[in-house]
């Protein structure tokens, strides 16, 4: 499986001589790598998989067997999804396998929608679970955007220091900080970064959430948080509160 | 590790994070490299950091590679 992996991996066959892949970055706004999403690589597709593409590309029982046997394995692994995330969630029982069922319903429509775009990359199957993964995610930000437990654009700012696990009894010792944050927060960022950052880091919004809140899409919210934390640490830093280093790269 | 440090910890950037619409679109690729015991971090540098740095796709990925886990038996 490790070797049959790594050629997969290989076959888009952008990787530099020490094997490392280069795809586009956060920063500077560098575009998506146009390889990601381009045409087929021509990856060599294994029995399985190439099962699966010729049975549902055809029609008649064939097919539709393939899709209950799809669509069986789509709902076992949103089950296991929503099983694995439900004791962090505020949804329970039935709701959550109905959430399950649903997720797994609109995976095998985007599945079947989006089959010429498989390439053979992974196996067949690690692709279209992929999918059900997603529409778990978004199930649950949809959810919690129906039920909010806090305002989004509530400010509570003597919360914040206890998400970073900063100890009471020593705010003496870290009340200038979150001065100087706040400070940074209110002159550095733009409006929508500090929109950004007040609902996901004050509030603990989910980002799903907020990307249905602000009509945007996960890549835009994390971008603009992405540029708020560099915006903020730089400040801390040129005003000595935090250690002005490289970022790290472990 | 303390509130300093963790603070550090999240306001730290990595440039070679590749953001979430490149990582979701690879996800499946890196999954099945991490599944299958392969330097999938040493071959996509900037998914690991980004995955390290993003929740909402750290979890995603976490739930693919438990899907291909039990794919696989």
């Amino acid at each position: 499986m490790c070797n049959d992996a790594q050629a997969k991996a290989s076959a888009r066959g952008c990787a530099d001589s020490a094997g490392v892949e280069h795809l586009g970055t956060m920063v500077g706004m560098v575009p998506a790598d146009p390889r990601v999403g381009g045409t087929p690589a021509a990856a060599r597709l294994d029995h399985e998989s190439a099962e699966w593409l010729r049975v549902l590309g055809e029609a008649g029982p064939p097919r539709e067997a393939a899709l209950a046997r799809l669509h069986e394995l789509l709902v076992r692994i949103a089950r296991g999804e929503v099983a694995r995330r439900g004791p962090r969630l505020r949804i329970s029982g039935p709701e959550l396998d109905d959430l399950a069922c649903q997720a797994a319903a609109d995976a095998l429509l985007a599945i079947t929608g989006k089959l010429g775009q498989f390439r053979g990359e992974s196996r067949f199957t690690t692709w279209a679970c992929k999918f059900v993964i997603f529409e778990v995610s978004a199930k649950i930000g949809r959810h919690f955007w129906r039920h909010p437990s806090v305002p989004l654009d509530a400010e509570d700012w003597d919360r914040l220091p206890g998400h970073f696990g900063f100890d009471p009894a020593y705010q003496a010792e870290w009340r200038e900080l979150f001065a100087a944050l706040r400070r940074a927060v209110d002159t550095e960022l733009t409006p929508r970064q500090r929109e950004v950052f007040v609902a996901i880091v004050l509030n603990e919004v989910p980002l799903d959430t907020l990307v249905l809140s602000l009509a945007s899409s996960r890549n835009a919210i994390y971008k603009m948080l992405f540029d708020a934390r560099r915006k903020l640490r730089a400040a801390l830093a040129a005003n000595g509160y935090l250690h002005d280093e490289p970022s790290r790269r472990s | 590790m303390n509130g300093r440090s963790e603070l550090d910890r999240f306001l730290r950037t990595d440039p070679r994070d590749v953001g979430c619409a490149q990582a979701m679109e690879m996800l499946h690729v890196y999954a099945e490299l991490v599944a299958a015991g392969a330097p999938a971090e040493q071959r996509y540098p900037g998914i690991a950091a980004h995955l390290r740095a993003c929740g909402p796709c750290g979890e995603d990925f976490e739930g693919l590679l438990a899907a291909v886990r039990d794919d696989a038996h």
